[in-house]
C-alpha cells in the first residue's frame, strides 16, 4: 500500500525580486499511516512552507507530494479545498476559532461545507466534542473559554471531520506549559487510537513526544528518525557551527 | 453550504453591528423611499385628474373651428342635425361663444368674469345644477332674449345671494338674471363659479364675424366617443374638404394626453431617485470591502476547513444581498409613512384630496432593484475574499 503521505523531490522557490528564496529545497519523506511525526526546525527552516504543502493550503514549485497516492501538488483551488475538507485536520498555534459560533457551531464548520445533513452533523460534532471532554461548554462561544479549552475544541473540529492527518501547527505555542503538555497528552492519545499526526514545532521538548522526528535546516531534511537521539534535536547555529 | 446557511450567517453578521448595518442600508432605505413616495404622488395626482374629469363629465366633446375665411361655414343647425339623427352616439350639443369684453354689475366692474354664449343644453352638457331659477331655454335662444344665468360666486359676492330678477351689463347690454348655478369649484373669483352665460344667439351678434366657432357635444355613453368624435369629423371635413381648419378633442383623449404628461414627469422625478438607489449600491460595496478585510482571518480559516471559492462567494454576495433587500424594506415602509405625511400635508396646504398613493408595482420593482444593486454590488468585494490565498488569510491579524 502507498504511504500515506510521499514528498518525491520536493522544491518550493520563492523569487522575490532578485533574491531567490528556497524555502523547501529538495525534500523527500514518506510519512505512514497511523503515525506520529514531528517537524522541527528553527525558523525559517522551511518547516511552515512544509506543513501548508502537507495541507494543501499551498502547492509545490516542483516535485510531486502524493496524498492517499494521490497527486494533489497539480489540483486547483477547489480541489484542494475538497481535500482539505475531506482529509486534512488542522490544529493552529491560535486556535482559529470562528469568534461569533457556538462551540458546537464552531466544530460543525467543516462537516458544513461537506454538506453533512444536520442531524449527522450535531451527532458528529457532539461525539468530537465528547472526545476532548467539553460536553459541558457546547453553547459557549470562545471567548468564554479557557485557552486550553479554545484548543480542545479545534481539536475537536480537526477530529469531526474524521481526517485522513490531523496537522498540529505549534498546537501549544500560545499555552502556558502545564496545559501544553495536556494538549500533547492528547494528540498521543489521538494517536494511539490510530490517527496520523503531524506536529509541526520549533520546540526539541515538544517535539521529542513523537516517536519519529524530521528535523529541517534551510528547506533540507537534516534528520529523519526515531526521536530521543542527540542528532533528532534542533541546534542552535553555534552548535551547528560546531558539529 | 446551501442557501439557507449562508442566509442565516448573513442575518447573523448584519445583526451583530446593526448601526454600521443601518448606516450601510441608508443610501438604499433613501432611494426605494424616495421612488415609492414620487411614483405615488404621480398616482394621486392621476387619480385626482381623473376624477375631476369625471366630475365634468368624461363624455364630452368639445370642437373648435378655425374656420376658412367667410366662404364656407358650419351651420348651427347641421351641428343640432347631428345630435338628432345620432341619438345612441350623441346626447346633446351646444354651440359655445366666447364675448369678450366688459361686465358691469351696478357701477362695479369684474374683469375676471367669463360670458359665454350657450346653448340650452349646455347645462346638462356640463352637468351644472341650478340653485335658484332657471337655465337658458329654447325660446330664450330663438328670440335672443336679453336673459342670463350666473355663477355662485357673482351670486354670493355681487347681489348677496339674492341674484335673480336682477340685471347686469355685458358690452353695455343689460341682462336680467333669470339662474344661479350651484357652486361648481371652491366660487372663488376666476374660478368656473365666476361666468355668466348668455344665449348663443345674443353672443353670436355681440362678436365681430357673427360666426359660432366652438361647440361642445357629450356623448350617449362613454364607449360612444369615439363613434362620436368620428361622426363630428366626418360631418366638419364635409364642409371643410381638410383637417386642418377644426379640431375635435373628447374629454378621454384630453385625460389621457394629461396622464401622459404625467407619467413622463414622474418618469424623470423617479430615474432620479433612483441614482440614489445607485449611489447606496456603492455605500454597500464599500463596506463590504472593508468587512472582507476585516475578516480575512475568518476567511482563511473558512478555506483551511475546506470552504471552496463558491461558498465564500456566494457568502457574501447573501450578505450584501441581504443588507440591501433590508433597506429595501424598510425604505418600502418609509416611502408608505411619506406618503401618507405628504397626503395630510397636500390636504391642508392645497386644499385639494391629492391622496399619495403608492403603486404596488413600484413597491415591488423598487425592492427587485434594491436586492439586484446588493448582488451587483457585493459581487465584486465578495470576489476578492473568494480569491484570497488561505495561508496569508489566516496569517493576518
Amino acid at each position: 500500500m502507498a504511504p500515506l503521505i510521499e514528498f518525491k523531490d520536493v522544491y518550493k522557490i520563492y523569487y522575490m525580486g532578485d533574491n531567490v528564496v528556497r524555502a523547501v529545497d529538495g525534500i523527500s519523506l514518506t510519512i505512514e499511516k497511523g503515525e506520529f511525526v514531528a517537524i522541527v526546525g528553527q525558523s525559517g527552516s522551511g518547516k511552515s512552507t512544509c506543513m501548508n504543502i502537507i495541507g494543501c493550503l499551498d502547492v509545490p514549485t516542483q516535485g510531486q507530494y502524493l496524498l492517499g497516492g494521490k497527486d494533489v501538488g497539480r489540483l486547483n483551488d477547489n480541489k484542494l479545498a475538497e481535500i482539505r475538507n475531506k482529509m486534512l485536520g488542522f490544529i493552529f498555534q491560535q486556535y482559529n476559532l470562528l469568534p461569533k459560533l457556538t462551540v458546537l457551531e464552531n466544530v460543525e464548520v467543516s462537516m458544513l461545507y461537506a454538506g453533512v445533513p444536520k442531524a449527522l452533523r450535531i451527532e458528529r460534532a457532539k461525539k468530537a466534542l465528547e472526545r476532548v471532554s467539553l460536553t459541558d461548554k457546547l453553547g459557549n462561544t470562545p471567548s468564554q473559554l479557557s485557552g486550553g479549552q479554545q484548543q480542545r475544541v479545534s481539536i475537536a473540529r480537526a477530529l469531526a471531520g474524521n481526517p485522513s492527518v490531523i496537522l498540529a501547527d505549534e498546537p501549544t505555542g500560545a499555552l502556558d506549559s502545564k496545559t501544553g503538555r495536556d494538549v500533547l497528552a492528547l494528540l498521543q492519545e489521538l494517536h494511539r487510537e490510530g490517527n496520523t499526526i503531524v506536529l509541526i514545532t520549533h520546540d526539541n521538548s515538544i517535539a521529542n513526544t513523537a516517536p519519529r522526528i524530521i528535523r529541517l535546516t534551510d528547506g533540507k531534511v537534516v534528520y529523519d528518525g526515531p526521536s530521543g537521539i542527540k542528532g533528532s534535536l534542533v541546534q542552535t547555529r553555534e552548535e551547528e557551527a560546531e558539529a | 453550504m446551501n442557501f439557507l446557511q449562508s442566509f442565516k450567517l448573513a442575518i447573523q453578521s448584519i445583526m451583530k453591528s446593526k448601526v454600521r448595518a443601518f448606516l450601510t442600508m441608508l443610501g438604499i432605505i433613501i432611494g426605494v423611499g424616495a421612488v415609492t413616495v414620487i411614483v405615488g404622488m404621480g398616482n394621486g395626482m392621476e387619480n385626482y385628474i381623473s376624477s375631476s374629469f369625471e366630475s365634468m363629465g368624461t363624455n364630452l366633446i368639445t370642437v373648435s373651428i378655425q374656420g376658412r375665411g367667410t366662404s364656407r361655414s358650419v351651420d348651427v343647425d347641421d351641428m343640432y342635425a347631428l345630435v338628432s339623427e345620432n341619438p345612441d352616439v350623441l346626447s346633446y350639443v351646444s354651440p359655445t361663444v366666447s364675448v369678450s369684453g366688459t361686465v358691469k354689475i351696478d357701477s362695479e366692474e369684474p374683469d375676471s368674469t367669463t360670458v359665454t354664449g350657450v346653448g340650452e343644453d349646455y347645462c346638462a352638457i356640463k352637468r351644472y345644477s341650478i340653485a335658484e331659477g332657471r337655465f337658458l331655454q329654447y325660446v330664450d335662444i330663438l328670440r335672443r332674449q336679453k336673459v342670463c344665468v350666473v355663477g355662485s360666486y357673482l351670486a354670493a359676492t355681487y347681489y348677496d345671494n339674492n341674484a335673480i330678477g336682477k340685471t347686469l351689463k355685458v358690452n353695455g347690454n343689460t341682462f336680467t338674471i333669470v339662474g344661479v348655478l350651484n357652486a361648481e369649484a371652491d366660487s372663488e373669483e376666476a374660478s368656473t363659479d365666476d361666468a355668466i352665460y348668455i344665449p348663443y344667439t345674443n353672443a353670436a351678434k355681440m362678436s365681430w364675424t357673427g360666426a359660432i366657432s366652438s361647440y361642445s357635444f357629450s356623448g350617449a355613453t362613454e364607449d360612444s366617443i369615439d363613434k362620436g368624435v368620428t361622426l363630428i369629423e366626418d360631418a366638419l371635413y364635409k364642409v371643410y374638404a381638410s383637417e386642418d381648419y377644426y379640431t375635435v378633442i373628447s374629454m378621454t383623449e384630453m385625460l389621457d394626453s394629461m396622464t401622459a404628461i404625467i407619467d413622463v414627469v414622474v418618469m424623470v422625478l423617479g430615474a432620479i431617485a433612483a441614482i440614489s438607489l445607485v449611489v447606496g449600491g456603492i455605500g454597500i460595496m464599500n463596506i463590504m470591502l472593508v468587512s472582507v478585510t476585516e475578516r480575512t482571518r475568518e476567511i482563511g480559516i473558512r478555506k483551511s476547513l475546506g470552504a471552496k471559492q463558491r461558498d465564500i462567494m456566494q457568502q457574501f454576495v447573501i450578505e450584501a444581498a441581504t443588507t440591501s433587500a433590508l433597506g429595501g424594506v424598510i425604505g418600502i415602509g418609509v416611502g408608505y409613512l411619506l406618503s401618507s405625511i405628504a397626503s395630510s400635508i397636500i390636504v391642508t396646504l392645497m386644499d385639494t384630496e391629492i391622496t399619495v398613493t403608492p403603486s404596488t408595482t413600484a413597491v415591488i420593482g423598487a425592492f427587485s432593484v434594491s436586492v439586484a444593486i446588493g448582488i451587483i454590488f457585493g459581487y465584486l468585494p465578495a470576489k476578492k475574499a473568494a480569491k484570497l490565498n488561505p495561508i496569508d488569510a489566516l496569517r493576518y491579524d
